[in-house]
């Protein structure tokens, strides 16, 4: 099966700030509320116009910063499931994970993209095609791969005990 | 093949695996979980998922000590529920209100032990690395999972390796090392990966000065720090182990992502100002500037040689603005007591807190008042951290910080200051 995903293209270097303004961290609680400043002081255009199933594709060490969740789980309120970047920063990639986003790592691939361009996900081949290139979508442990699939931790965690 | 990382061993033992490689994805089951203040918040992330018993209350370790003796109603009724749900659950390792703050605490009790992971609900984790153990911080979501699962998925972190030569100079301590790493390579000079520390200095350190290090590596971003262990760790975790452990060393030919050595022979007394702990500079060229608060503590910097230091300095002075020393432990009060320190800080017109964290979070406690300049032993200075916005916080060894609450000013140490004791 393939499905085609527009993609939002955002340079090096994005900190968790400019994702989620630390000042909003105790005062925005409601999913709406959370959503509507993702990305906020990055790309104004974003939290209005960004459509479920979008994919962020960046540069080297998206999210660095600090560790709140809400630099993820804003863009999860904004139905992005994949972000694609050069590299990750180690919190960020893991807070994406437990919170069921699939980071992606494929190096330079946001110089051959712009906002507003569609690739393609085969998810049985499990690649990425951009601009008719494949790129293959690692597989992680089968225990990254349930959260994943769970849609994060908490989802994976209820799936396991509400049914023992 | 080429050889491994203390991580890479530490994350293959917890994991049961034979061997893994920085990048590899492993679950990882850790000897001991712990948490603090926070626990009654991950009880209720535990509780949503379904789950009803800890896997392994026996692993797990719960502190009261990030707002102790609770200062309002609120913070009361969170450690209530945190007492509650220690006996509801028959978690083992418990430490009350005064006890101290987790790291030290933990570290006491020898509930960790030389080769062993332990995670903790708190980015101060590193921590443990000072006695050879894998300590690394978590989040509440997290925690909450360890709880019900055992275990924890964990990308095995690159390490770069700091190998430290000579010895420090008088006046000059291990936060002056922390604070010089932070300002050489940055906050972000960790980058979430394993820091290990190596070379002949590390036997001059005491086992105090060790915890300041692999302590403050969480400032420099690390996900996890190590020291090599030596015969004075395993004499300090002796008397209260309850089991048995071996210890893990990295190989000589490990693959390490950078390498750096430091020669602290030549390293100066540092102070990180206003509002970045990497903000550092010689305490040298920030002489003068007055303040108005000073604390020593924190799991950085608030054990007994801390104290001894500070009286050692203030001993027959007055200060001249509030220094409040809040000691990371009732053991470390015990023993400040004991040799005569605290007696020499109370006449010297210090105030002593109860063992904590204190104002390190801004919760309580030494609170500064807008436009207050405050110098710490801390581990943070970022703006608020003391729980005001508009206060400056300076970070600096504890011999610059006593001197300074002697001078009201920021002061450099003086050797002249430490003659007759
Ligand atoms: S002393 Fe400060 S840094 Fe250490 S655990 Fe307490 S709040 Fe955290």
């Amino acid at each position: 099966m393939n499905t085609d995903h527009h993609v939002w293209v955002y340079g090096n270097n994005v900190n968790t700030d400019v994702i989620f303004a630390g000042k909003y961290t105790y005062t925005l609680r409601t999913e709406a509320e959370i959503q509507s400043v993702a990305l906020e002081d990055l790309d104004p255009n974003f939290a209005s116009q960004v459509q479920a199933g979008d994919v962020i594709v960046a540069d080297h060490n998206w999210g660095n910063g600090s560790s709140r969740e809400q630099a993820v789980t804003c863009l999860r309120y904004s139905g992005i499931n994949m972000i694609i970047a050069s590299s990750f920063s180690g919190l960020y990639f893991r807070n994406c994970i437990n919170q069921g986003i699939r980071p992606v790592i494929i190096e330079d691939l946001y110089q051959h993209l712009s906002t507003g361009d569609t690739i393609t996900i085969n998810h049985d081949a499990q690649t990425i095609i951009a601009n008719g290139v494949a790129y293959p979508i690692p597989e992680f442990s089968p225990s990254v791969e349930a959260i994943l699939y769970a849609g994060g931790l908490v989802p994976m965690l209820q799936e396991r005990f509400n049914t023992e | 093949m080429s050889g491994l990382t203390f991580a890479e061993k530490a994350l293959a033992r917890a994991s049961g695996n034979e061997s893994v490689r920085a990048g590899d994805v492993v679950d990882v089951r850790p000897d001991v979980m712990f948490s603090h203040d926070n626990t009654a918040y991950i009880r209720k992330i535990f509780l949503e998922t379904g789950a009803k018993r800890i896997l392994h209350p026996e692993r797990v370790a719960i502190t009261l000590d990030h707002a102790v003796p609770a200062p309002t109603t609120r913070h009361a009724q969170n450690h209530a529920e945190i007492r509650q749900w220690v006996r509801e659950q028959n978690i083992t390792h418990f430490f009350e209100v005064g006890r101290g703050i987790c790291h030290q605490v933990l570290s006491e009790e020898a509930i960790v032990l030389s080769g062993e992971v332990i995670f903790g609900s708190d980015s101060h984790s590193t921590h443990f690395g000072w006695l050879g153990a894998f300590g690394m911080g978590v989040g509440r979501t997290e925690m909450a999972s360890l709880w019900a699962t055992g275990e924890l998925w964990l990308r095995v972190p690159e390490t770069m390796k700091i190998t430290l030569t000579g010895h420090l100079q008088s006046g000059v301590t291990a936060k002056d090392i922390a604070l010089y790493i932070l300002r050489t390579w940055g906050s972000g000079g960790g980058q979430y990966r394993a820091i290990e520390f190596a070379g002949d200095a590390i036997a001059t350190l005491s086992l105090d000065e060790r915890a300041v290090l692999t302590n403050s590596m969480a400032e420099f971003g690390a996900m996890s720090a190590y020291m090599p262990p030596d015969e004075q760790v395993f004499d300090y975790l002796e008397s209260n182990r309850t089991r048995d452990y071996t210890p893990l060393y990295p190989d000589a030919d490990a693959i390490y992502s950078q390498e750096e050595v430091i020669d602290i022979s030549a390293l100066q007394a540092q102070i990180a100002c206003p509002h970045s702990p990497d903000n550092v500079l010689d305490v040298t060229e920030v002489i003068g500037r007055k303040v108005h608060q000073a604390f020593i503590g924190t799991c950085t910097n608030g054990r007994y040689e801390d104290i001894a230091i500070v009286a050692q300095v203030v001993r027959g002075q007055q200060v001249q603005i509030p220094l409040l020393v809040i000691p990371a432990s009732s053991q470390v009060l015990l023993q400040a007591t004991r040799d005569g320190h605290i007696a020499t800080l109370l006449e010297a017109g210090v105030t002593i807190g109860t063992p904590g964290c204190g104002p390190c979070m801004g919760n309580h406690m030494g609170v500064p008042a807008p436009n207050d300049v405050a110098i710490t032993t801390m581990n943070r200075n970022f703006r608020g951290r003391m729980g005001t916005g508009d206060a400056e916080i300076y970070l600096a060894n504890p011999y610059v910080v006593a001197m300074s609450a002697l001078a009201g000013e920021i002061v450099a140490y003086d050797e002249a200051v430490m003659v007759g004791d």
